[in-house]
């Protein structure tokens, strides 16, 4: 497969492009992506599910995780890699990241140097309060204004009121799949594959996760 | 015919030795290498093989147990983690010497920047030192083709092979292509060569000078590696020595091309007549490698060359902690200022509000109710202290619970706590989990047994080796039994259920074993959380065995 053929059809599909004006599209694609969390708030899903998505879409991927001592309540860190041109390096240079993922708002503050200048953060905006010095939340918040492109909203609500607690990881991938030059079908394919061994109500449950966050980006975007 | 497939380096790896025939793999869990024997485990061909993939006691039992397969002319593997690798090098070292039969690999992950371990120890040294040769995979599908490539290196040269892995190769994912059936097995078959087999020193020997004459043909064949490239490059103004993963961060801060001409390393021993041709070329060196300087050791010497080398040890790349992009970049702008350019535009500032998480135990685990009831006791005592050990259990030195006092190596809690007895500590109590008790602490409680030290030994017994991710504990079920047989007196030999409602039973059980002259073990258990969890679908919750 000649991989710069196939981005082309990609960006001329409208629907799935409708953003590509909010990024720096580089053609052939990259997008670099660093996943935030705390451990076992089901980060590394999100990170299995996309690679799922760029390998059946013939993409190179690279994605690097933590995990043994780091994932026992600490911070949880993934650094994730697709393009259509071979990748080297498994971690990304400085300022070099196309999106920041997070599931909790002061992990997705942790990795800003690696964000690129036009680079967007979409993070959920419940804290996870595990340590006596949680910064305070609106303080938290400002910074996140402040470094430009943000969609933040409460993705642990959003996942309890329209599916089940442990989807918000999923209404966060939902959010972040306008940023991603993987079309929503096809990522919504690799999400059956990844959760089919756990029966259909898993699977449409995390589904529906999945199209509320996009939807709910999508109105943030239009704001 | 390939087939393409998203694998962590550890799990290429592990399917490459699959379908190179593999007949065992061996192993005790560590991060970063715990996932090669899991991949095995789960996979449908080595199911169907009886491929061997059952955890042992510790790092050693599984080094010999897969040397017992090589013996018989089958392919073996055997996993651990880089301290691993200290547990097992007295079967490791003498294994240069008995050599190999069946093709051997040793797979050992290191863990640069400690991201899960006690030290950053490279084993690339003792490669060297046992003659083993070792690979060094670049990505993962070098990590998946070596393992077909050491198996014939290991057959060819008849010696274990080691394969280093590190950190962000074990546990990064990437697309590997590979093949869709797996080879024959290896025939069981003994050695031509029956005597260097026993090592006896006349035995020894005659073997370890035919094993300097073998390693002199190890070292050319690196030269002539697929993995050892040199690549040309405009500017010789500068040399550089890359080995494994570090190169790719050369390659990524330089997408067209690298203008300097490179020697990329992944068999060791060092391919000699490349680095020299590099050197010859070359008017400066710099040596890139993940880990403890090495290669840079070596070239540098002991005596003052008229050649100019970079890397670690004059502080050009930094020392302590794992390479990435940006430390490789720093380096190279020091050399050549005029590199700035490949610096990216604009880099953010890191947010000043953002605090560190460090890790806790789960709630809900069983280790939790251990520290708050030796708390409660030990308060009570001006110069208590506890020694602790390897596992979830040495987050007991962080808050909230603040109750360790060291930490070293795989079972030191118990021979530590009866030294300082021995100093006139007391009360000195070891903490320890139940799979760190069946790997390394049967032998230092049999110690303790036959001086009735004055300790208090708390196995915090789990059910599982909670640490790296639940894989099964080789004492389960049989922590008091092996206790009884390793002669613990029966009378100070207790059993609780780690749980909030027997604390304080659990705070006078171990006032009495403090206070007991001699030696006390009390077992205390709760199934992890973690397994609990995903045992809980099929068989409800669980505190005891």
């Amino acid at each position: 497969m000649e991989p710069t053929e196939d981005r082309r059809l990609l960006h001329n599909d409208e629907s799935n492009n409708k953003y590509n004006k909010l990024l720096s599209i580089q053609n052939p694609m990259k997008t670099d992506i660093v996943l935030a969390g705390v451990g076992g708030q089901g980060i590394l899903s999100v990170a299995t599910i996309l690679g799922v998505a760029a390998l059946k879409e013939g993409l190179n991927i690279k994605q690097a995780e933590v995990h043994g001592m780091s994932q026992r309540g600490g911070d949880v860190q993934s650094t994730l890699r697709i393009s259509s041109s071979p990748i080297h390096s498994d971690l990304i240079p400085s300022g070099k990241a196309d999106l920041i993922v997070s599931l909790e708002p002061m992990e997705a503050l942790r990795y800003l140097p690696l964000l690129s200048p036009e680079g967007w953060i979409v993070t959920s905006s419940a804290p996870f309060i595990n340590i006596p010095n949680y910064p305070d939340l609106e303080e938290i918040e400002s910074e996140l204004k402040k470094t430009g492109n943000v969609i933040s909203f409460d993705m642990e609500t959003m996942a309890k009121d329209i599916a089940s607690p442990r989807s918000s990881n999923m209404v966060l991938l939902g959010a972040a799949s306008h940023f991603i030059e993987i079309s929503s079908d096809k990522i919504e394919d690799a999400i059956r594959s990844v959760f089919s061994s756990k029966g259909e109500a898993i699977v449409e449950s995390n589904l529906k996760a999945f199209r509320a966050g996009r939807e709910q980006a999508d109105s943030f975007i239009a704001k | 015919m390939k087939i393409k497939k998203l694998l962590l380096g550890d799990e290429a790896f592990a399917l490459g030795a699959i379908n190179a025939g593999l007949s065992g793999a061996y192993g005790y869990p560590g991060t970063p290498s715990t996932e090669i024997m899991e991949f095995i485990q789960a996979n449908p061909t080595a199911k169907e093989r009886g491929i061997h993939s059952h955890w042992s006691s510790n790092e050693k039992t599984a080094y010999e147990e897969a040397l017992g397969m090589s013996y018989a002319g089958k392919r073996s593997i055997v996993t651990m983690k880089h301290v691993g690798l200290n547990a097992s090098a007295d079967a490791f070292v003498n294994s240069g010497m008995t050599g190999a039969n069946g093709g051997m690999l040793v797979a050992v992950a290191d863990d640069p920047s400690m991201h899960s371990s006690q030290n950053e120890q490279d084993s690339r040294f003792y490669g060297e030192f046992a003659f083993i040769p070792v690979l060094e995979p670049t990505n993962q599908q070098e990590a998946y083709d070596m393992a077909d490539y050491g198996f014939k290196l290991s057959e060819k040269f008849e010696i274990p092979v080691m394969v280093r892995f590190v950190t962000r190769l074990s546990h990064s994912r990437a697309t590997v292509e590979a093949d869709m059936e797996a080879k024959a097995e290896n025939e069981i078959h003994f050695p031509n060569d029956g005597r260097r087999w026993v090592l006896m020193p006349g035995n020894s020997r005659v073997r370890y000078k035919e094993l300097i004459k073998i390693y002199e043909k190890i070292e050319k064949e690196s030269d002539e590696s697929p993995y050892n490239v040199y690549t040309p490059g405009k500017d010789h103004s500068l040399g550089i020595i890359v080995s494994g993963i570090a190169s790719n961060y050369i390659n990524e801060l330089f997408p067209d091309g690298c203008p300097y001409p490179t020697v990329k390393v992944s068999q060791y021993p060092l391919p000699l007549g490349l680095i020299k041709r590099l050197s010859n070329e070359c008017k400066e060196l710099l040596i890139v490698e993940e880990g403890q300087p090495f290669i840079e050791k070596k070239l540098r010497g002991l005596i003052e060359s008229t050649k100019k080398i970079y890397g670690k040890l004059d502080g050009t790349l930094i020392r302590t902690g794992e390479l990435n992009p940006d430390r490789v970049m720093e380096c190279l702008i020091k050399i050549k200022p005029e590199l700035d350019a490949i610096k990216a535009g604009e880099i953010r500032e890191a947010c000043d509000i953002t605090v560190a998480r460090p890790p806790s135990l789960c709630k809900g685990c069983g280790h939790r109710d251990v520290y708050q009831a030796l708390n409660d006791v030990l308060g009570g005592y001006k110069d208590a202290r506890v020694f602790g050990d390897i596992g979830c259990y040495t987050l007991g030195y962080l808050a909230p619970f603040k109750a360790l006092h060291t930490v070293l190596d795989m079972g030191a809690s118990i021979t530590m706590a009866k030294g300082a007895s021995e100093a006139g500590v007391h009360p000195a109590v070891a903490v320890i989990g139940d799979s760190t008790f069946t790997h390394s602490g049967l032998s230092g409680l049999l110690d303790a047994v036959n001086e009735d030290s004055n300790i208090l030994v708390i196995i915090s017994d789990n059910l599982t080796t909670g640490m790296t991710g639940g894989q099964d504990s080789q004492g389960t079920g049989k922590i008091e039994e092996i206790c009884l047989g390793l002669g613990v007196n029966a009378d100070h030999l207790h059993t609780i259920d780690s749980l909030p409602k027997n604390h304080n039973e659990m705070v006078s059980l171990f006032k009495q074993a403090i206070e007991h002259k001699g030696l006390s073990v009390v077992v205390s258990r709760r199934e992890c959380i973690q397994t609990a969890r995903r045992h809980g679908a099929h068989r409800g919750p669980k505190t005891t065995a």
